[in-house]
């Protein structure tokens, strides 16, 4: 496997480093593939536009930074409209459908999926939203397993919180899973 | 017992090879981007029985890490831009008195303030000559969180064993990025303690430099009460107005270091045999340097990359030799400009030096080091 | 039988540096027999300096001495005494050094109660560099830098610290040179961080500008405008307009940094959080 590139992008607070660190460990550590992760943030703990990439490749992976994205996650508007250029052609587009309603053009498929209401109504808690994006991507990506991703989730989340977590990741999963295999 | 591998920043890679090598003091002062190394040292040292002070200011945490290594303990502290300039007089005050210490300096972008967030490289010559006065310095710039924890280990080890303050040098990019490490056993890597006195007290002066330019170490509460100051020294550790003996202290200072540079200096060579042309890189630039020589190469352009580790002393025979073989030397730097200043100085004007420089937070690409070889082909 | 200082001292160093006349030479006699009597050991001691001329007496002594930078020998003090908490750790300071470039170590230090001895050496004004103010010149004193009076307001350096969190303040004179040994002595036993300012005189930066005809002048000036505690609260006010207590001024028994720090190490490696 060559280089694949994923960038999570949405707004500061939605967890989305965390996101990128649970999915590059996954890769790195329970996969056994490089992986790297990086991010880009502001000044602000809260709100703004946030991005946390991960690199997976079978090769030594040099260059931190994702330039040419296969996978782009957007769970706001605001962040959609600023990365969606660096998607490579044949990229995917992942957004929450509730809240990026305007899909800007391009040579990339779209995949559309209620994230944040998933992690709201099916588990009960919004702020689960992230795992849930890391299933969605674990099923669009199929580089890396369910299992190395569960067991990266579970080494990061709180102690009390496993069980919400593995809920969160089974929904995402199975939610893409739907779309990718249709 | 199989490694443990982590999934760790660079950050953290430091802080846990600090560990590695001994580190039991660590003092400091909340400053992006260099926060991390505090946190690790915070939750870990009071398990290994060790110490970690918040202090008041950036200058604080300097004094504290030099008076707690004459104390005995290997000690560091953690810093980026404006906290850099800040401890830079008691860098100065461990030079002179020959306190080993390992200073980490993440670096950010801009003068003053900057951009806190942003990477940057644009202190490389800051770590050179920072502090006033002529004064030795070692400077080590790691590019890949493995390396970061085998290279901090590798400062502790110079820092004791040339006594003398070690800045562990590089950018936001390579501080934050996760990525995979393999933590060395115990005794896999060399851990190098001071010299200790071999004279009883009453034979023993603190710079004593008859059997060698680096002279044994005592610490303080160990019998062997001496004198540490600031002040331009004789051997007996007290203050000297003969001004001969200044400029003969100072010079043995410079060749401590100087005349050990083989030992000291240290790249990472990729590619040179064939290279026409040769990119000079570190840090984040250094990682954008090995993936555009891999790039090229399969394009079949023959270019090479070197990539020091420690960037002071500077490797300038390397660089000369290099000057002498290739076409031209690319610089790409998270500055406008200054380590490239280096490379020409000892090319001796033999090839083409040719800089990317770019301070907009971003990183310098592969792709932009390529489009600049293809262009001096 | 007089006293015998040269066990403590390092007396190749001598003469000293100091300006005939100056009262550092009283103080540091007092400090050695203060150390004496306290009983601390010399290779268990360490004592610390900034820069400036009260600075230069650790070279005089027969400890582990260490003259740092200005301002900053509570910070270096400071790593020393946490990685060596069982050892005594004085700091040797001046008005400058300690409470104007040095004053943020020296209110932190107070804060943490970190076990510390400080004595500061208050001579109003930058001797070394030649007579320019400093944070505690008298208003209207005539320095270099303030040739028309000086227009800056004083710090009372026991007030900051008591106000920082010191538990053990005191102020002796080199006029009263005897008192000051109990106070040092006290301020070694004390655990915590305890301030010792001395008053003392300088002869030839600040005296001559400032109407002393001779240094016995700044002495008597000593003798006029400090007096014992005990004595100074039971006067009026109108009494002690312009003078200022000596003695021990305050005692406050309060946990210390290095214990309360290593007993957080005992509790996290016995598992605890």
């Amino acid at each position: 496997m060559g280089r694949y590139e994923i960038r999570f992008s949405g707004s500061g607070g939605q967890g989305l480093i965390l996101a990128g660190v649970i999915f590059a460990e996954a890769a790195a550590i329970y996969e056994g593939i490089n992986a790297v992760q990086s991010q880009s943030y502001g000044p602000e703990a809260r709100g703004g536009a946030s991005k946390s990439e991960v690199i997976i490749s079978d090769e030594t992976i040099n260059y931190p930074k994702a330039t040419n994205i296969d996978l782009l996650l957007a769970l706001t508007q605001e962040s959609c409209n600023k990365y969606y250029k660096d998607l490579k052609e044949g990229g995917i587009l992942l957004v929450d459908e509730d809240f990026v309603t305007e899909i800007p053009e391009g040579n990339y498929r779209v995949i559309k999926l209620p994230i944040i209401r998933a992690a709201q109504e099916k588990v009960g808690k919004a702020f689960v939203a992230n795992i849930v994006a890391i299933g969605a991507i674990t099923a669009i990506v199929g580089k890396v397993s369910y299992e190395s991703v569960e067991k990266a989730v579970l080494s990061r989340v709180p102690k009390g919180t496993e069980e919400l977590n593995k809920l969160a990741l089974q929904i995402g999963y199975e939610m893409a899973k739907e779309k990718v295999t249709r | 017992m199989a490694r443990q591998v982590k999934l760790f920043q660079g950050n953290e890679a430091c802080a846990y090879g600090a560990l590695y090598a001994g580190c039991s003091f660590f003092a400091g002062y909340p400053i992006t981007p260099s926060t991390e190394v505090a946190e690790v040292m915070a939750k870990e040292l009071p398990k290994r029985g060790g110490a970690f002070m918040q202090m008041e200011d950036e200058i604080a945490s300097m004094a504290a890490i030099i008076g707690a290594s004459l104390a005995g303990a290997k000690s560091m502290t953690a810093t980026s831009g404006p906290g850099f300039s800040l401890k830079q007089e008691n860098i100065g005050f461990a030079a002179i008195a020959e306190v080993p210490c390992v200073v980490v300096n993440v670096m950010r972008g801009g003068p003053s303030t900057g951009v806190p967030t942003g990477p940057g490289q644009s202190d490389i010559m800051q770590c050179r000559w920072g502090t006033h006065g002529d004064h030795p310095i070692i400077t080590i710039t790691p590019a890949y969180v493995q390396e970061i924890f085998s290279e901090t280990v590798r400062a502790f080890n110079l820092a004791e064993k040339y006594r003398n303050p070690v800045i562990i040098a590089f950018d936001e990019i390579v501080g934050h990025m996760r990525e995979r490490i393999e933590i060395p056993e115990p005794g896999e890597l060399e851990v190098i303690d001071r010299k200790k006195p071999d004279v009883p007290p009453e034979e023993y002066f603190p710079y004593d430099s008859s059997k060698g330019d680096i002279p044994p170490m005592a610490n303080f509460f160990e019998g062997y009460r001496y004198h540490v100051t600031g002040l331009n020294h004789d051997r007996t550790g007290f203050p000297i107005n003969a001004c001969e003996l200044v400029h003969i202290e100072e010079e043995r200072l410079l060749r401590k270091i100087y005349a050990n540079r083989d030992d000291i200096v240290k790249n990472d060579e990729y590619m040179l045999d064939d290279a026409e042309v040769a990119v000079f890189a570190y840090g984040a630039c250094g990682r954008s340097a090995r993936e555009a020589v891999d790039m090229a190469r399969k394009e079949g352009i023959k270019i090479g990359l070197l990539r020091p580790l420690t960037m002071w002393p500077f490797p300038d025979r390397e660089v000369e030799a290099l000057a002498e073989r290739v076409k031209a030397i690319i610089v790409p730097e998270l500055s406008l400009g200054q380590i490239i200043l280096e490379v020409e100085r000892c090319s001796k004007g033999k090839c083409r030096i040719d800089g990317i420089f770019r301070v907009d937070g971003e990183p310098i690409s592969p792709f932009q080091i390529l489009d600049k070889v293809k262009e001096v082909l | 039988m007089a006293y015998d200082y040269s066990r403590y001292l390092r007396n190749d160093k001598f003469p000293h540096i100091w300006c005939p006349g100056c009262t550092y030479g009283i103080v540091l006699k007092a400090i050695i027999r203060a150390i004496d009597k306290a009983g601390l050991k010399q290779d268990d001691t360490a004592i610390v300096s900034g820069i400036g001329c009260a600075s230069r007496l650790p070279g005089y002594v027969d400890f582990n001495t260490l003259h740092t930078t200005h301002g900053r020998a509570i910070a270096f003090a400071t790593g020393i005494k946490m990685v060596k908490p069982d050892k005594n750790v004085l700091v040797i300071t001046g008005d400058g050094d300690a409470t104007a470039i040095g004053g943020n170590h020296f209110i932190h230090a107070c804060r943490r109660n970190i076990d510390i001895t400080v004595v500061v050496f208050n001579n109003y004004i930058y001797g070394m560099t030649g007579g320019q103010y400093s944070p505690t010149t008298p208003t209207g004193a005539v320095a270099t830098t303030m040739p028309y009076g000086n227009v800056d307001p004083q710090f009372n350096i026991l007030e900051l610290a008591k106000g920082a969190g010191a538990t053990f303040i005191a102020r002796g004179t080199a006029y009263h040179a005897a008192g000051i040994d109990n106070l040092v002595v006290e301020a070694i036993k004390h655990k915590g961080l305890s301030v010792v300012e001395i008053i003392n005189a300088c002869p030839t930066t600040y005296g001559r500008r400032n109407k002393f005809k001779s240094p016995t002048d700044m002495l008597l000036w000593m003798k006029d405008h400090f007096l014992p505690v005990t004595a100074f609260e039971k006067l009026p006010p109108e009494k002690t307009a312009g003078k200022l207590p000596m003695g021990i001024l305050y005692r406050e028994e309060k946990p210390e940094y290095t214990e309360m720090y290593y007993s957080m190490v005992k509790r996290v490696q016995e598992g605890g959080k």
